[in-house]
């Protein structure tokens, strides 16, 4: 018997220590323990934000693509066709191809088009309509999330963030990312940062084909539609003179020589007026390709678009091959930041906006002090109460607090939690909860004793009496903190998360240690007359 | 020391005042929340914009809701936070106005350019910069080595000036941060060690004090607000649900179950009905605690279960309500204890706690009082009424 006690001291004491070092380090400092318990947004400070990825530009870009490639594929085998156009975000129709030619058609579809289901466009004669096959929609919108997380995260390391969440966020098919930057709470920018899709394009002017004073003007000059093959984009170049300053339009190529994937890099750097701007490095390929198409294109406007809008369009003087900058009056910070977005790669689609919290740290160390402050107070009265009430088993209960609340800290750290403002409530609702089970135990044992039983038999039905009730009101409790872990988000998380594992610790400590602590006090002297509770 | 000995209250017999009692608040939360059509959503749940701005002095809460009223953004609702020593409103605006725009932060936007206008003294005008709106230490650096003079006049930290200024701007943001944000005098900066009179006076050469500054924003479009609703409410019903499978399952019927479930939901539904009637707001946080409440007050509950059942083995000749009697009253003293406790700390947290967690503690403070009185009063009546409608049927039934 004293030496079954013995070990159950030695465990509680390892476990004590081990929940120590795990928190706090070996030997404790109070740095280690800053380190390992992770702060949410609320006690830190920073940006949350919720975006959802517009993935139907995904698909749409997909069926762009395929509408090219399938012109190609037609033009160098030789078969005609009327038209190969998108009819909408994934469907392309194959019109009036070659009769001669149907089954080449049907094969080149099926065999290089993979991704494609096939069917006959009833209306026309020798035309196939295309639809995107609904699994291969789903993984262009799936890995359309994934490449968008993973520029997000290149944007953010770039800002220097330390620690930052970016994934996927909610159910799938709701295609949202979560991003939280704890200690920025700059919004406008980061957000623009992030936002930017940063699609860059160089795209060859032909002569007369811009700059138009306004969409009208251009379309008079074309009897009033964009020519085949053609794209009328707005410029957004600003002029430093306010007399000069308006839109301009240009009516450049669909396809573009040059886009963002061909980047190397991209830096900020000054223009010959000393102004900033942005240049860039191609490639090997892009060059080449750069290469030629500056060269066949010398004495033509180079139009820069960036996000669909014209940054500039100069005019080619001679062959370039691997540099080039974008000029149009940016402050040195704008320059800077475009010059990120462009070295971490274009966005896939558009991102919508869903939510947007920021914390200013001021704030955040406000909470934690409040926190705190209540929590002092509210384990203080616990304290006060308990031994004045139940005496030395009273401290029985505060020392089996304590310990609680030390696995409870480690186990954060532990299972790398994060501590929210909710959480530091979930403490304070833990104080007054823990003590619930030490209550429990101690008036069934008065019941007990005043029913006249001696204080070790009192002491063994007490504990045992009341752990079937400990057990119930544990799982009540852990029931509805469960389903808040899997509804919840963010700071009521935290909230879940310290009441579970305080309360599984409450297990541990108010049943076993405190028995120990009885059995303990009680192996002195066997024959106790009085127990102090 | 004993508070409740050899208590012996007939709970039972005055099962009808309490069913009364409750049904009367109970109907007064369903009123009160129907007449304010439905509970007053906070904006996690609403969607919307809040702007949470601290000034330097007490603000003038007209100027800025005119100014905002100008942009036609739609009524915003500017109310106090915190204590009124500290100045802190928040600036709040309705979702739709917003997101109908296609920009969810213009909002937050508007309401920034509208500060700037009405609160930033003419001295922006002359070059200087706002203390109060560099946003971060990093930020804070470029302008104070651009101050000619001020590196030359710090102590030395490290091998170069660089490292001393940026060892005073993070300081100077340091201490901005520790104290609520916005630094109301520069005379304040003193109390930073190796700022002497001369390098005060140079960094009042190159900056301002701002009127205000914005410390936290929150915007939610409708779409998260809908998401959020629909959690909260299948998280409520999943918990619900779950408990009554538990108590089901432990107590081998569904009475207990059922009348445990029915006692919780009038919980809840009283508490709602205390905010709705104060016109508080139900947050994300609010929930979080009605749902800790569901689980607490099922706790206090099967806690007289237990006993009831126990005491049912024990006092077999007994009829139920004096068992029931009895039950109640040797658990009082533990019920009333534990009750007691909590309640402080959740009253330590409603008056300590702080603004941001201000919802919370109050659903908590309003929800263990009820939760604790309707696990005495509701619950184990419930039993009795259940049981002698039982028997009344099976009297009719042998009739």
């Amino acid at each position: 018997m004293r030496k079954n006690l013995r070990w159950k001291v030695i465990l509680i004491v390892g476990v004590t220590l081990a929940c120590i070092a795990g928190f706090a380090g070996f030997p404790p400092k109070l740095a280690n323990m800053k380190e390992r318990i992770h702060l949410g947004l609320d006690l830190r400070g920073g940006i949350h934000m919720i975006l959802q990825v517009v993935t139907d530009d995904a698909v749409n870009m997909e069926t762009d693509q395929a509408v090219e490639r399938i012109k190609d594929e037609l033009r160098s085998r030789q078969i005609s066709f009327s038209e190969v156009r998108k009819r909408d975000f994934k469907r392309i129709e194959i019109r009036e191809v070659d009769p001669q030619k149907t089954s080449e058609v049907r094969s080149l579809i099926d065999d290089n088009f993979q991704y494609w289901d096939r069917a006959n466009l009833p209306e026309v004669p020798n035309s196939y309509l295309l639809t995107l096959k609904p699994s291969v929609e789903q993984q262009v919108r799936a890995s359309s999330v994934q490449q968008a997380i993973q520029t997000i995260r290149n944007r953010v390391d770039q800002l220097g963030v330390t620690e930052p969440v970016i994934q996927e966020h909610g159910i799938a098919s709701e295609y949202q990312i979560l991003v939280q930057l704890p200690g920025v709470d700059d919004p406008a920018r980061v957000k623009d940062i992030i936002k930017s899709t940063a699609l860059l394009e160089l795209k060859i002017v032909e002569p007369g084909y811009g700059p138009f004073p306004s969409r009208d003007a251009a379309l008079r000059q074309f009897a009033g539609s964009v020519p085949e093959g053609k794209e009328l984009l707005q410029s957004v170049r600003r002029f430093n003179d306010p007399s000069q300053s308006g839109e301009e339009w240009y009516l450049v190529s669909k396809v573009a020589a040059i886009t963002g994937k061909d980047l190397k890099t991209a830096r900020p750097t000054t223009d010959e007026f000393g102004k900033p701007a942005v240049s860039f490095n191609l490639t090997v390929d892009g060059a080449s390709r750069f290469g030629r198409v500056t060269e066949e294109n010398i004495g033509k406007a180079l139009a820069i678009i960036l996000d669909g809008k014209v940054k500039s369009a100069p005019r080619i003087n001679n062959r370039i091959t691997d540099s080039g900058q974008i000029t149009g009056s940016f402050t040195l910070e704008e320059a800077n930041d475009l010059a990120l977005v462009l070295r971490s790669g274009a966005l896939p689609a558009r991102m919508n906006y869903l939510e947007e919290r920021t914390v200013g740290a001021s704030l955040g160390a406000d909470s934690i002090r409040h926190g705190i402050l209540a929590s002092v107070v509210g384990l203080s009265v616990v304290i006060v109460f308990m031994l004045f009430y139940y005496k030395l088993s009273g401290l029985n209960a505060i020392v089996a607090l304590i310990l609680n609340l030390i696995i409870l800290v480690a186990s954060l750290a532990y299972i790398q939690a994060t501590l929210t403002l909710p959480g530091i409530a979930g403490v304070v609702l833990l104080i007054g909860m823990a003590v619930d089970s030490n209550v429990l135990i101690f008036e069934r044992i008065r019941e007990e004793l005043w029913s006249g039983k001696n204080v070790v038999s009192a002491v063994n039905t007490g504990f045992s009496k009341a752990f079937v009730t400990i057990i119930d009101t544990h799982v009540t409790t852990v029931v509805s903190v469960l389903f808040l872990f899997i509804f919840g988000t963010g700071p009521v998380k935290g909230f879940a998360v310290v009441l579970f594992w305080g309360l599984l610790a409450n297990l541990f400590t108010s049943v076993f240690v405190s028995k120990v602590l009885f059995d303990y006090v009680l192996s002195g002297s066997p024959r106790h007359e009085k127990l102090s509770i | 020391m004993q508070l409740f000995k050899n208590v012996n209250v007939d709970w039972i017999g005055k099962k009808w005042q309490f069913i009364g009692a409750s049904f009367l608040l109970f109907i007064a939360s369903i009123v009160c929340l129907a007449i304010k059509g439905g509970p007053r959503y906070g904006i996690d749940f609403r969607g919307g914009t809040l702007v949470y701005v601290k000034f330097r002095t007490a603000p003038q809460l007209d100027l800025i809701r005119g100014a905002l009223k100008q942009k036609g953004l739609g009524e915003s609702t500017i109310q106090r936070f915190g204590p009124e020593s500290d100045h802190q409103v928040i600036i709040s605006l309705e979702q739709t106005a917003t997101e109908t725009a296609g920009e969810l932060d213009l909002g937050r936007r508007t309401i920034e350019e509208t500060l700037n206008l009405s609160f930033r003294p003419p001295e922006a005008q002359a070059g200087k910069l706002d203390l109060n709106n560099i946003r971060t230490a990093s930020s804070l650096e470029d302008p104070l080595a651009g101050q000619p003079g001020l590196a030359a006049a710090l102590p030395k930290s490290g091998p170069s000036q660089l490292k001393s200024i940026q060892d005073l701007a993070s300081s100077i943001i340091q201490y901005r941060t520790a104290h609520g944000g916005l630094i109301n005098s520069f005379d304040e900066l003193k109390a930073i060690p190796g700022i002497s009179d001369e390098i005060l006076n140079l960094i009042k050469e190159k900056f301002y004090l701002g009127d205000f500054a914005v410390i936290s924003t929150e915007i939610v479009g409708a779409k998260v607000g809908k998401n959020l609703q629909q959690q909260a409410v299948s998280a409520t019903l999943y918990a619900l649900g779950g408990m009554l499978i538990y108590i089901a399952w432990r107590f081998k019927g569904t009475v207990y179950g059922t009348a445990a479930v029915v006692a919780v939901f009038h919980d809840v539904i009283i508490t709602l009905g205390f905010f709705s009637f104060l016109n508080k707001e139900i947050s994300l946080t609010v929930i979080a605690a009605l749902l800790t409440l569901v689980g607490y007050s099922m706790n206090d509950t099967i806690v007289v279960f237990d006993r009831i059942r126990e005491n049912l083995k024990l006092l077999r000749r007994e009829p139920l309500t004096s068992v029931i009697n009895k039950s109640i009253n040797q658990t009082l003293s533990r019920t009333i204890l534990t009750s007691g406790l909590t309640f402080v700390t959740v009253v330590s947290l409603y008056l300590f706690g702080g603004e941001v967690i201000n919802g919370f503690a109050f659903a908590m403070v309003i929800g263990i009082i009820i939760g604790t009185y309707s696990s005495i009063a509701i619950a184990s009546p419930l039993l009795v009424i259940w049981n002698d409608y039982r028997n009344r049927k099976k009297a009719l039934a042998r009739a």
